[in-house]
């Protein structure tokens, strides 16, 4: 019996290696792409990408390694995207929020330019169907972050204005979000993502801009 | 036909028609509810337990000389765990949104009763080549299952096939046929619509019969 169990065992685990060697590379290719798109999507002059770190201290500096492991706790994690001639086009970061089934991460670029978040893109989301996804597609919705206000305060230490999502229909301010009749939640959710990382990246990202913009 | 051919024949078109998992059997509701949003993720999610029920049929039929009874159970589910974590790196190589898509479901292979099913009530008691035959049978079953929910589901609930839009920008999907009810409901009328015609069937024959009777 136990030569037997032995015996499967070794089989089942000789091709579970087989797969995971085999497909390896595939996998990581896939999702190195997967990235650079919802990085292109929200800032679409972008042409290539790089990763870096923004330092608990302050400090920002480029992610080297691969996997979560790589990072240092506390450090968040975002993309500064260049154009083609090699100028900085935005910082793309992702943010996550608890929606109404589960947790809704976003991908959303920022300009150093107007300081504002000029688009998202949703990472992962299991929002309802035809009702939480509309987030992805609602125009009016969309409309919110083509230049959604995220200044710094003057001491550069938060954001001047929260990000926040109010109800629909009654958005004054710059640095608020529309929110979308009948999913609020998600609407939300999509709000607080931005803000908490906004709120984490901002103060430490925008004094080293020029770190970022020198590379081609 | 002979009737070695005849056999095999049989053993091939079990699983298609007269014990059909989904329709016939009801088995593997919970990939089969799930998962059936649209006809691209109802035929992977058909390909991937395809794969796995014909790998594991195989692998349990070549074994089933060696494999004490006692621990048979867990021998199967071995197996199958492992040609599960095979298509689970593949569909990850091949396509990371498909892979969002059918989510944790592929991993619950492994508990789908349907493959432990046929492993434990075909593949222990014959040879290799009937075993993965029948095995192949049931599978084309099950993704003629899916396929037909997930078809239905998508026409309904999207307004599209394959994600190609059908009926134009006026059509307004019938949304809850891709939440969860709607997979329900397209079950039940698939099984309505099967029972109907088995039952015509059948009170054709009863009725030949009863005329043969009389004739007599």
């Amino acid at each position: 019996m136990v030569r037997t169990l032995g015996l499967v065992s070794a089989i089942c685990g000789l091709i579970i290696v087989g797969a995971y060697q085999s497909t390896y590379d595939a996998v990581a290719a896939n999702k190195r792409i997967a990235t650079e798109r919802a990085v292109f999507k929200v800032i679409p002059a972008a042409k290539s990408i790089a990763e870096y770190v923004a330092l608990p201290t302050g400090g920002v500096e480029p992610r080297v390694g691969a996997g979560d492991m790589a990072t240092v706790p506390g450090a968040v994690k975002f993309f500064a995207a260049y154009d083609e001639s090699g100028k900085l086009a935005g910082i793309a970061a992702e943010g996550a929020a608890k929606g109404y089934a589960d947790t809704v991460r976003i991908m959303f670029g920022y300009s150093p330019g107007c300081q504002c978040v000029v688009g998202i893109g949703v990472v992962n989301m299991r929002e309802t169907p035809g009702i939480g996804d509309k987030i992805i597609t609602d125009k009016d919705f969309l409309a919110n972050f083509k230049a959604l206000d995220a200044k710094l305060s003057a001491d550069l230490s938060m954001l001047a204005n929260a990000v926040k999502t109010v109800k629909h229909g009654t958005k004054v301010n710059p640095w608020q979000i529309d929110a979308i009749a009948g999913a609020t939640i998600t609407s939300r959710a999509v709000g607080k993502a931005i803000d908490d990382s906004a709120q984490a990246l901002l103060p430490r990202l925008v004094p080293n801009l020029d770190k970022l913009a020198g590379k081609s | 036909m002979n009737p070695t051919t005849a056999k095999t024949w049989d053993e091939f078109m079990e699983g298609i028609w007269r014990q059909n998992p989904v329709f016939v059997m009801v088995l593997g509701m919970c990939p089969t509810l799930a998962v059936t949003v649209s006809a691209v993720n109802a035929l992977s999610m058909g390909l991937a337990t395809l794969f796995v029920l014909v790998c594991s049929c195989g692998l349990v039929s070549m074994m089933r000389k060696v494999v004490p009874k006692e621990v048979r159970i867990a021998v199967y589910i071995v197996i199958i765990a492992t040609f599960v974590t095979v298509v689970d790196y593949a569909i990850q190589a091949i396509s990371l949104a498909l892979y969002d898509a059918l989510g944790a479901f592929i991993q619950l292979i492994v508990v789908n009763c349907i493959i432990l099913g046929r492993a434990e009530a075909h593949a222990a008691k014959n040879p290799p080549v009937p075993a993965m035959i029948n095995a192949t049978g049931m599978g084309i079953g099950f993704i003629i299952g899916l396929f037909a929910l997930g078809a239905v589901r998508e026409i309904l609930g999207a307004g599209a096939l394959f994600g190609v839009s059908l009926f134009g920008s006026n059509f307004q999907p019938w949304v809850i046929m891709v939440l969860p009810p709607g997979g329900f409901f397209v079950l039940g009328g698939w099984l309505l619509l099967f029972s109907w015609v088995e039952r015509r069937k059948r009170r054709k024959q009863s009725g030949k019969l009863g005329e043969a009777t009389q004739n007599a």
